[in-house]
């Protein structure tokens, strides 16, 4: 161990336990309006008769759906069904792509992001978002964390290291990387990196957390390890994740929307859509059929 | 309704459920021919026809093992989903209820064997037989149901249970009254009650089968639902998929 490569806090108060979730503290205090929101979720993103046109080609056709606060919603689909570009919607990360028109509207709780006038840098501070494969800036894994919270402006280093901290344990990463925060984070694994990657967006307290395939590229146990965290992360953030791996929108997914050709064909929770759907196009892919 | 299935991409995967779905059939048919083995040694009265069919009981046992591996080999290696997932679990469950049946029917061979070795009076039999044929029916509606993967015929059979179990307090009543005649008889007619038990725990499992049935085509669990509901919940899905 070597001590100068550790995070200057205080044993007793940064070590002592993380600070009660917002949700934790609600459940204490108001167990009652606890129970209704576990039972209720109340409405996060409203998705609202979305269209996306590339060019003269267009990916999505008409989406509407809601996805509740606080719940694991996934998306799933065959290749070019139009759930990434959806779900890239969410943090208006497709207006990057030359020749993109979009009509509709996404709502976050409550507040059109495509109204004029949205900061979109603050949009994408509120709403989170972790690709496929692992991208830690080539820093430390201290700076990677805190990279967001200095860009608005923080630099009391004690702050900054609770808040390293606190989002590294969110992110079930704390314990494998306690004594060398200050290293490369490049040198961690690949399962190790993607869940820096979370951490480093959960660093900035988002309300939304966009999960783009987040283990296709990693091996089983780390796979396992990020649905841990993303069954633990959903206590405090609405996760929505795309996926290939269907088994795995059944293990991770509170509730399941399928999409085929750019068209939200079916959208319900995840025991049902998976057990009984209500379209033969869904009942034919989850079960490996030809559509 | 009735389920049709198209083909998985995964070719292997379609013999895998064919192969359980076809073992559970033939299974069906040998619990349903044991059955009719001992209505026959029971009408006619024979021997060693009894004693086969308590004899060959291990058959379906060791079916319902190895068509169970296989539920579970295709769970573990499939994951299965929907109407998937719901074949297997119903297999799995319509194995359980055809190994019963298989019990009972080896529970009557054996009361059989009893009424020809102490030569009990066939007279105590005849309600028994008339209710051991309407079983049998019963468990060939239930079978054929759940080959042809139709729920409403499934319903049709379940509505056949309560019938039976009618009938079977009638041929209790008549058995009573032999014994209140004459007591010497009462050994004999406890026999012709088993007799009666087992048909009627035939029934509930042919009715079990139907629930099954039911569950795989509709995704609805239909245990202990009242039969009026469940025909109002398919007919109002059966109008649902004619209105899309």
């Amino acid at each position: 161990m070597r001590p100068n490569n550790r995070l200057n806090t205080e044993p007793d108060t940064a070590m002592s336990d993380t600070p009660l979730s917002l949700a934790q503290v609600v459940a204490e205090t108001h167990p009652a309006r606890a129970a209704e929101d576990a039972k209720n979720p109340r409405e996060c993103l409203k998705i609202d008769n979305l269209s996306l046109f590339y060019g003269e080609k267009q990916a999505l056709f008409n989406v509407s759906m809601s996805i509740p606060e606080k719940r694991v919603t996934a998306f799933i689909g065959p290749s070019g069904c139009g759930k990434s570009t959806l779900l890239r919607c969410c943090n208006r990360l497709n207006e990057l792509i030359d020749g993109v028109r979009i009509e509709g509207a996404i709502n976050l709780l409550g507040e059109n992001i495509y109204a004029p006038g949205m900061d979109i840098a603050n949009l994408r501070r509120r709403v989170g978002m972790v690709f496929q494969k692992p991208n830690p800036f080539p820093k430390s894994i201290y700076e990677n964390v805190a990279y967001g919270l200095r860009i608005q402006g923080i630099s009391n280093r004690r702050v900054l290291d609770r808040a390293v901290e606190s989002a590294l344990r969110g992110a079930a990463l704390w314990d494998e990387v306690r004594d060398r925060v200050h290293e490369s984070a490049l040198g961690l694994s690949g399962g190790q990196q993607q869940r820096l990657v979370i951490a480093r967006a959960i660093a900035i307290e988002p309300e939304v957390l966009l999960l783009d395939e987040p283990a296709s590229a990693l091996d089983p146990i780390s796979t396992l390890k990020i649905e841990e965290l993303i069954y633990e992360l959903k206590a405090n953030y609405t996760i929505v994740i795309v996926t290939h791996n269907m088994q795995q929108a059944a293990r991770v997914s509170d509730y399941t929307a399928f999409m085929y050709m750019g068209n939200l064909v079916e959208v319900g929770e995840t025991k049902t859509l998976f057990t009984t759907p209500r379209q033969k196009q869904t009942e034919d892919y989850i079960t490996g059929r030809y559509g | 309704m009735v389920m049709s299935r198209a083909h998985h991409i995964s070719q292997q995967f379609d013999k895998e459920l064919e192969d359980i779905r076809s073992r559970v059939l033939a299974m069906g048919g040998l619990v349903e021919e044991h059955l009719a083995q001992v209505l026959e040694s029971l009408s006619r009265p024979n021997l060693e026809l009894a004693e086969y069919v308590a004899a060959n009981d291990f058959k379906v046992n060791n079916m319902e093992v190895e068509i169970d591996a296989e539920c579970t080999a295709i769970l573990l290696r499939r994951q299965p989903a929907a109407g998937d997932l719901r074949l297997v679990l119903a297999i799995s469950k319509v194995i359980t209820d055809l190994e019963r049946i298989g019990d009972e029917t080896k529970k009557v061979a054996r009361v059989v064997t009893n009424m020809i070795n102490t030569g009990s009076p066939r007279s105590y039999y005849v309600g028994v037989l008339s209710m051991g044929h309407h079983v049998r029916r019963m468990l060939r509606a239930a079978l054929d149901a759940f080959a042809r993967m139709d729920s409403r015929a499934a319903l049709a059979v379940a509505h056949e249970d309560p019938e039976v179990d009618k009938e079977m307090e009638a041929v209790m009543r008549q058995l009573i009254t032999y014994m209140m005649e004459d007591p010497r008889c009462i050994r004999g007619v406890l026999d012709a009650i088993l007799a009666v038990r087992a048909f009627e725990r035939i029934g509930d499992h042919a009715d079990n089968i139907c629930e099954n049935a039911i569950f795989m085509v509709e995704g609805k669990d239909v245990r202990h639902v009242a039969l009026e509901q469940i025909e109002q919940e398919l007919n109002r899905r059966h109008d649902d998929a004619q209105s899309h």
